[in-house]
């Protein structure tokens, strides 16, 4: 082990591991990408990280500034936890639909928490941070749906991370949020080899749908657009929380303790692992598991879960 | 041929008040025309200027975004379910 100068150098470089014993296909290797390992807990650091940096060197933030962001959860936690450090203020809108350790987290890290309306889902918690960013033009709004140092810290650090530990890789499933992963990860992937499938994950819309009252408020990130995303991707997909919840806990059979949208790139690698000959398949596990204890996701009642499970934001 | 098409909560005032509607057509792009001709109010919801798809909608064949099969020309089989589902910001983390 190496001595660390700062928590902020343990960001990244997460470990791959085989879960190949779920693979049903003993032609296809499936791999987990385990950015849980991250010191805040999930792949959001490294957006996080990555758009505070980038703030830094333009100069628009100063110890003691207060930045603003919109975040079902994970990454508000990393950016608390980087405000934390590096002695800024942080306003996070959190829909009020997220598990109890969300929120908690923040609250670990001093965050001040807006919380939105739960229908209204992450396009809520958006919108109203985006009227808290026009009253306070001098807070730092780094807006992860259209910043670009949210794919290229992708770009830069997950997608050479898979490349180097498993050049042989054909195919990368991710959960869409922002797209930052996806399309950070896919261009470099894609431009190392054209042939690599890119694969996006997405939750059953639900309650957020719903909460939607004119379809010109639909929102596409411009991370999205902006890298050319209908044409990077191979495949999008929604699976179901019965699934996602199901592979969540069949993780846990391999000892990978993560959270729910783990469980959703999973079993979509699985459904697509049926399909091919063969393959080597990377799946991203956004986060670690801790954060769903309270939602009893591994032992309490499968129908129960999935019930509980489609009013929780878990993406 | 028959399908079973869901509709998001925004679009069931024009479908009078129907969750999901039956629709006819061997592809997504006749299936959907299919609804707009049920439904004229959903025209303008459903289809961009140029006979695309609307920019914020997301129609799914059995769960696959069909903008990755073959957008309105994806053959749509027997006993398929379509959802027409308005894009918006999810996630995020």
């Amino acid at each position: 082990m190496a001595l660390y100068h700062s928590v902020l150098d343990l960001i990244g470089d997460t470990p791959l591991v085989d879960v190949s014993a779920l693979s049903p296909n003993p032609g296809v290797r499936i791999l987990a990408k385990l950015e849980g390992q991250n010191p805040g807990g999930s792949v959001k650091d490294r957006a996080a990280k990555a758009m505070m940096e980038e703030a830094e060197k333009e100069g628009r933030l100063v110890p003691g500034s207060v930045v603003l962001e919109s975040s079902s959860g994970n990454t508000g936690i990393a950016l608390a936890m980087i405000c934390r450090i590096k002695g800024y203020r942080l306003t996070v809108v959190l829909p009020e639909n997220v598990s109890t350790e969300r929120r908690q987290l923040l609250e670990v890290w001093g965050a001040d928490i807006v919380t939105s309306p739960g229908a209204e889902g992450s396009n809520g918690a958006l919108r109203a941070a985006q009227e808290l960013a026009a009253e306070h033009p001098d807070w730092l709004f780094p807006y992860q749906y259209g910043n670009p140092a949210n794919p290229k810290a992708h770009y830069e650090g997950t997608g050479p991370e898979i490349w180097r530990d498993c050049p042989e890789v054909t195919h990368f499933v991710a959960g869409l949020g922002t797209a930052g992963t996806l399309m950070g990860v896919g261009r470099f992937l894609k431009e190392r080899n054209p042939d690599v499938q890119l694969w996006a994950v997405e939750p059953p819309a639900g309650e957020m749908v719903d909460g939607l009252r004119n379809l010109d408020d639909g929102f596409v990130p411009p991370v999205f657009t902006d890298n050319d995303g209908p044409a990077l991707l191979d495949r999008k997909m929604i699976v179901r929380a019965r699934e996602s919840i199901e592979w969540t806990r069949r993780l846990s059979d391999v000892g990978v303790f993560a959270g729910m949208s783990s469980g959703s790139a999973m079993a979509a690698a699985v459904k697509g692992a049926e399909q091919l000959d063969e393959g080597v398949m990377v799946v991203l596990a956004a986060d670690g598991g801790w954060k769903y204890l309270s939602t009893g996701a591994w032992t309490a009642d499968l129908d129960d879960v999935v019930d509980r499970a489609t009013r929780l934001i878990y993406f | 041929m028959s399908v079973s098409v869901r509709l998001p909560t925004i679009l069931r005032p024009q479908a009078g008040g129907l969750s999901e509607v039956s629709a006819e057509g061997g592809t997504v792009g006749e299936v959907v025309d299919d609804v707009v001709r049920q439904f004229p109010g959903t025209a303008s919801h459903l289809k961009a200027a140029d006979g695309g798809l609307h920019r914020f909608v997301n129609v799914y064949l059995n769960d696959e975004d069909v903008r990755y099969l073959a957008g309105l020309e994806t053959p749509v089989p027997s006993g398929a379910q379509l959802s027409i589902v308005p894009a918006v910001a999810g996630g995020g983390g």
